[in-house]
């Protein structure tokens, strides 16, 4: 019988759909969440497709109870993933952290909307990017990729289940309601092309003192030993020693803490994903991602049109930031422009990396960026920038 | 002559983390004699150690996985239930089992609790009752008495507590009873029950805390709430039919008594998720 789990070939797809695909092709067998506009689509494709390939769905009381689930059955041993919108999104937050000093693997989508507060529901957003990277509380690190076509629903929804169990985070899939509720063209690859990154696993039997948070290896990643496996492991939210015991020292909590940070920012360049578009000669930057991607490209190929040296770095992942190709472009470039359906988030980080100016196109969320500011912004930079270019000459 | 038997090695000792030893519970506490019902009835139920899971929120029951050389698992506070019932629902083949406070279970972690229960979903919950919030210092909780006072009460306590055991009976739990710290061989009976049968069961110990709900109560020793418990317990049968709700309300201030038992006992269709096979055929 041909496989129910990799539904390979081409398909007209649903965003929400592809995400829910993706999810099943990685290897997804648990589901817990809660419905909230505009990801209840995964839920919804979840209840269909899980029982077809033996995983489980559950809907839960509510988001905090999904979050909990998702942990406890990853600490089982399965691939396991919710899917939520910004309200959700904030209640799973403290459990986020969970996960992060247990470090059980999981995956969280976000289909944002426009918000604070209950917002804007059937109206996308990009708002929550910095909650996605801080909204838990404390020092820590996880990853985070936004999607801009219901492909990368499905691309990075794959993704996101192997970077979350080759590292032992959490991992976010930063989407909105635009991207979530497209439909588009999707390729499913054949199953034996879909990329598995495995968790690392115990290789000593249980009764050799096995130390269930001790990292070895150069990537601090400690090997996972799931329940009922014999290994007799303790985990706990509180600060622990390689053992898993509680420790209440300063110089534990400061080792422990250090190495969940370190885990992220040294296998960073394994998380990182990013696209650039006519960026050789580019002396104009446009960055942006998710669905106000789309307008930026377009943005970037009319300026191009008329002339002028724009281009656009698409980031896909969120967090680890991308910020070698920044870096990298930083001294061909004039200005930067950050176009983002928030009011100014990932524009600060843009800012942390690069001395030239940057300029925010922005919009509070409910309706996408369209082509035309991020074009207006591209040609008064051009104009300007050339001001800039002049003064520097007569300068020197 | 007389001989002095000492024991080389105790038949608990394999489940307890002694490396961990000693604990943080308070003299008196109540807490410690459940957990040994608990170790006692892992041993006597033959289901290998490996396979029973217990998981906690937070509080000072909540401390008890880190003492159970058991895969054990610590979360946040009220959130063991929800935990334990996604590693359940992908390892039906475990025992697991929850172990923790009143505060964390019936407060913060209410609505989990209810829910459970209405699933029926196949997890044993002992919820430790000792009428406070001990590890932060004795705050009122939802199953305080009206009138007693805690740290956050200092003119005695103006809401009505959850009577648990009802509770969970409405909800739909298939199994409830209700026991104290001192009838250490009806919890374990009561654990190893549960652990045979399919369900969610809650298991009610009420147990002392001198330090948190006892000092400012007038009931300062541990062994002092053992004795009341020993006066005032009467056994009673099931609710509705037999045990009115009233008389499940404990209040130790009152010379009144206390009523223990297994009040529900069903046979609810247990939860198990949606499997096509069972659609299809
Ligand atoms: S505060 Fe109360 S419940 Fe906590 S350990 Fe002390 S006596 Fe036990």
């Amino acid at each position: 019988m041909k496989s129910r789990a990799v539904l390979t070939g081409e398909h007209f797809m649903h965003g929400d759909h592809a995400c829910t695909e993706g999810a099943i092709a990685a290897g997804c067998r648990f589901f817990a969440g809660y419905p909230i506009t505009p990801s209840t689509e995964i839920a919804e494709r979840m209840a269909q497709r899980l029982p077809e390939v033996d995983g489980v769905f559950i809907q839960m009381e509510d988001e905090i109870a999904s979050i909990l689930a998702i942990v406890g059955a990853s600490a089982a041993g399965v691939r396991s993933m919710s899917a939520t919108s910004g309200p959700g999104f904030s209640l799973m937050m403290e459990n986020i952290g969970l996960a992060v000093m247990m470090e059980i693997p999981i995956v969280i989508v976000d289909v944002q909307r426009g918000s604070p507060s209950t917002g804007l529901p059937t109206l996308p957003g990009q708002a929550d990017v910095m909650q996605a990277r801080w909204g838990s509380h404390g020092d820590y690190g996880i990853a985070a990729y936004a999607p801009w076509s219901p492909q990368e629903m499905f691309d990075l929804t794959v993704l996101a289940f192997n970077v979350a169990d080759r590292f032992r985070i959490p991992v976010m899939v930063m989407s909105d309601e635009v991207v979530g509720h497209m439909v588009e063209r999707v390729v499913i690859p054949p199953e034996e092309q879909i990329p598995r990154w495995e968790r690392k696993r115990p290789t000593v039997p249980p009764e050799n003192g096995f130390r269930p948070f001790l990292a070895e290896d150069n990537d601090l990643v400690p090997p996972l030993a799931h329940a009922g496996e014999g290994y007799r492991v303790h985990f706990t939210g509180l600060t622990h020693d390689e053992r898993g015991y509680p420790d209440m020292s300063a110089e534990t909590h400061h080792r422990l803490v250090t190495r969940l940070v370190e885990k992220v920012r040294r296998n960073a360049d394994t998380m990182i994903r990013y696209e650039g578009y006519s960026l050789e000669d580019a002396r104009i930057v446009v960055i942006s991602y998710g669905c106000t991607a789309r307008s930026a490209r377009r943005a970037v190929a009319q300026a191009r049109a008329a002339g002028i040296p724009a281009g656009l770095l698409r980031l896909i992942s969120l967090w680890p930031f991308p910020e070698k190709p920044l870096r990298e472009l930083a001294p061909q470039t004039e200005a930067f422009i950050v176009a983002e359906m928030n009011l100014g988030q990932m524009i600060c980080e843009v800012e942390r990396y690069v001395a030239q100016p940057v300029i925010g196109v922005n919009h509070a969320g409910g309706a996408m960026i369209p082509p035309a500011p991020i074009l207006d912004a591209i040609e008064e930079v051009a104009t300007r920038g050339a001001y800039i270019g002049r003064r520097k000459a007569s300068a020197g | 002559m007389a001989h002095t038997l000492v024991a080389e090695k105790h038949p608990l000792d394999e489940l307890i983390r002694t490396d961990r030893m000693p604990h943080i519970w308070c003299p008196g506490c109540g807490i410690g004699i459940v957990m040994r019902c608990y170790a006692q009835a892992i041993l006597e139920s033959g289901i290998p150690v490996e396979r029973h899971i217990i998981v906690s929120g937070i509080g000072c029951a909540a401390r008890t996985p880190g003492y159970m050389n058991l895969d054990s698992y610590h979360t946040t506070h009220g959130r063991p239930i929800p935990f334990a019932t996604g590693l359940k629902l992908v390892k039906p083949e475990l025992t697991v089992t929850v172990f923790s406070g009143d505060g964390d279970l019936a407060a913060i972690g209410g609505n989990h609790l209810i829910h459970a229960a209405r699933r029926n979903v196949d997890i044993k919950v002992i919820c430790i009752n000792n009428f406070n919030y001990g590890m932060t210092g004795g705050q009122v909780g939802p199953t305080t008495p009206v009138g007693a006072r805690t740290t956050t009460t200092p003119y005695g306590n103006p809401e009505q507590p959850f009577n648990l055991p009802y509770l969970l009976a409405a909800a739909g739990a298939n199994f409830v009873s209700r026991w104290t710290a001192i009838h250490a061989r009806q919890v374990k009976e009561d654990i190893l029950y549960a652990f045979r049968k399919p369900g969610f069961a809650f298991i009610e110990v009420l147990a002392p805390c001198p330090v948190g709900f006892g000092r400012s109560n007038n009931i300062d020793e541990g062994v002092e709430e053992m004795w009341l418990y020993r006066r005032r317990c009467v056994l009673a049968g099931r609710i509705p039919e037999e045990t009115p709700w009233e008389a499940l309300q404990v209040d130790l201030r009152e010379e009144r008594p206390i009523v223990v038992g297994r009040f529900v006992d069903g046979e609810h269709p247990v939860f198990r998720p949606v499997r096509l096979e069972d659609k299809l055929s």
